[in-house]
């Protein structure tokens, strides 16, 4: 174990209590909502908050240890960091702002600048380190932030929201850039975002928090096949039904009934992936055995389909082609049959 | 948006707001006016070179820079504290520091005299100790401009470091770098054309200094004597000198507008 974490931290009225453990070269994503705890999280972890109990330990070294008053200042962790907004200095030239962090550790300045050039070339900014700050573009300036943060060799690697800031096609370099220095770090790794696409393709495990607490964890496979909460579930495009499971359905907390494939016993989730929801006017014959009245609710352009929120006692989410949707002449409110196979139900134990 | 602009500008003064702002502009720009007028150009130059003049006018540039040194060594670490450090009773401490700022400078010259005199709590120990007096010294006309000045000098530091993004901080202690080097190498670098207009604004006002100086360093042409005691004085006895002297200051004055106007009058005019 590389990282190993007890955190526990009041902010105002959340009260944060986080356990994480990252290995060697594996990356950790915590993934949740605003406010759920992740920055006060990775603000633990680079020493810029001291947490009121728990112990933060790194390669056997323990840089926070409140029972043993041990706090280690973060200048004295050999970590990287990388902000939402790169967050280069603005007085310094790029080169000089990658460079930054070995000047500070007592590396003398030729050689500090060389590095800082090798790096700037691994991020494919080759050629930018004479300008300032202000003349790259924002990917230019987190891939910029990613090499300051990687050059001095850290132990931990600690990622806040860096590709948020970024617009989608930028996003889409940045994370290819990102991903390839992920897999070439041999430290540890901890990414906070509330983005599940970054965590899928960054990640090798993920937790998933919400009001300071995890609420599941996993491989990102294990999370976006099988999620635990709504918000989970919401992210990664999934319609989560909690109910009881008897013989081949579950009747659900929320009053409907839900076909599934194999039998199924106690306390489950039904999950229904939207693409495999049908909609129609009427009753279609030769029946599924999953087939729910049900009223939409609201409807939103989502790629080349459209998502149609349902409700009822089966609420689900459906897409829809956008054909389809015209041709069904749907507005919110109006009254659906919506149909889903039995096999295409998930479920899983709760 | 750009007829919003239009109607603006335009003519549109009301009457009571028109005739009032035309007042106090006549009130500001006339006595200026007016000292160029009863200027004596031609003698301007014997004015000039009259033994005192110069040597005034070198001890207030001496002084004046000497106190504005002195206020950045001390007020732009009491700026960083007051912006800052989460030490107990800031806002008190904040409020003390810039009390010479509203205090009648005479009140000022009183007050140092108290402390720094001979009979003073300071100034008795040091003259028994080291057999150093402080009042009516140049050191005291340093003193005076620092205590009056330096205050201009924190109020506008502290509004810049407030203003500076306080996360690049906590990107160089991610970097390794501890407080101080952070400060040295992130914090003073970034609030640095602040620190460079609290030092304009500092010297400005030392210079310009009157009654502290006065009250507390005396007149003493060579060694205490500015230039503003030296234009007091020279109204007594010779208007003419006065007005020259005062030309010099004023001067000094649109220099150093000049000098900030990309900050305050570019600002105000975008």
């Amino acid at each position: 174990m590389s990282l190993a974490a007890q955190v526990r931290v009041q902010r105002g009225m959340l009260h944060v209590e986080l356990d994480v453990e990252v290995a060697d070269g594996e990356v950790l994503a915590v993934l949740g909502p605003n406010g759920a705890g992740k920055s006060t999280l990775i603000r633990v972890l680079a020493g810029l908050l001291a947490p009121d109990a728990g112990r933060v330990e790194v390669d056997g070294v323990p840089w926070d240890d409140v029972a043993r008053s041990v706090h280690l200042a973060p200048h004295r962790r050999p970590l990287g960091m990388v902000f939402q907004d790169a967050l280069l200095f603005p007085h310094l030239s790029v080169a000089d702002n990658v460079a930054f962090g070995l000047r500070t550790r007592g590396t003398a300045r030729a050689a500090a600048r060389a590095a800082a050039e090798r790096w700037l070339a691994r991020v494919e900014l080759d050629g930018l380190g004479g300008r300032r700050p202000a003349e790259l573009s924002g990917g230019q300036a987190q891939r910029a932030a990613l090499a300051r943060a990687l050059v001095g060799d850290p132990a931990l690697l600690l990622l806040d929201e860096p590709l948020s800031a970024l617009d989608a096609r930028t996003r889409l370099t940045v994370r290819a850039v990102l991903r390839r220095h992920l897999a070439a770090f041999a430290g540890s790794t901890v990414l906070v975002t509330h983005d599940p696409v970054d965590a899928m393709a960054l990640a090798d495990r993920v937790v998933v928090v919400e009001e300071g607490r995890v609420v599941q964890a996993g491989t990102p496979v294990e999370v976006s096949r099988r999620p635990r909460t709504d918000y989970v579930a919401r992210l990664v495009g999934l319609s989560l039904l909690p109910g009881t499971g008897k013989g081949r359905s579950v009747r659900l907390d929320g009053g409907g009934e839900v076909a599934v494939a194999d039998e199924v016993a106690g306390p489950v989730f039904a999950a229904v992936r939207p693409e495999t929801v049908a909609l129609y006017l009427a009753r279609p014959e030769g029946s599924p055995r999953n087939v729910w009245p049900l009223r939409l609710a609201g409807a939103v352009p989502h790629g080349t389909t459209v998502r149609c929120e349902l409700e009822g006692a089966v609420p689900l989410v459906a897409d829809v082609t956008a054909t389809a949707f015209a041709e069904l002449g749907l507005a919110p409110g109006a009254e659906v049959w919506a149909a889903v196979k039995a096999s295409e139900v998930a479920v899983y134990a709760r | 948006m750009s007829r919003r602009d239009g109607e603006r500008t335009g003519a549109g003064v009301p009457l009571p707001l028109m005739v009032p702002a035309a007042l106090a502009v006549a009130f500001l720009v006339l006595p200026l006016a007016g000292l160029l007028v009863r200027a004596p150009w031609s003698g301007l130059g014997a004015q000039l070179t009259a033994p005192g003049v110069g040597s005034a006018l070198r001890l207030s540039l001496v002084s004046a820079t000497a106190a504005t040194a002195v206020s950045l060594v001390l007020g732009v670490p009491l700026a960083w504290v007051l912006a800052r450090s989460r030490i107990r009773g800031r806002a008190v401490l904040r409020a003390l520091v810039t009390v010479p700022l509203v205090l009648p400078p005479v009140v000022g010259g009183v007050a140092l005299f108290l402390v720094l005199g001979r009979q003073g709590v300071v100034g008795s120990w040091l003259d028994e100790t080291f057999g150093v007096t402080i009042p009516f010294t140049t050191t005291a006309v340093v003193i005076a401009q620092t205590f009056v000045a330096m205050p201009f000098l924190v109020v506008s530091v502290e509004g810049a470091l407030r203003a500076a993004d306080a996360r690049f901080e906590d990107v160089a202690a991610t970097l390794g770098a501890d407080r101080w080097t952070t400060f040295r190498r992130v914090t003073l670098p970034m609030v640095a054309p602040g620190v460079a207009a609290g030092a304009v604004l500092c010297w400005a006002r030392a210079l310009g200094e009157f009654g502290a100086t006065i009250t507390f360093a005396g007149n003493f042409p060579g060694t205490t004597q500015t230039m503003p005691v030296a234009v007091y004085l020279a109204l007594q006895r010779e208007p003419e000198a006065a007005v020259a002297l005062s030309l010099v200051l004023l001067a000094v004055s649109l220099a150093t507008l000049l000098l900030l106007r990309d900050r305050w009058l570019g600002r105000a005019a975008a």
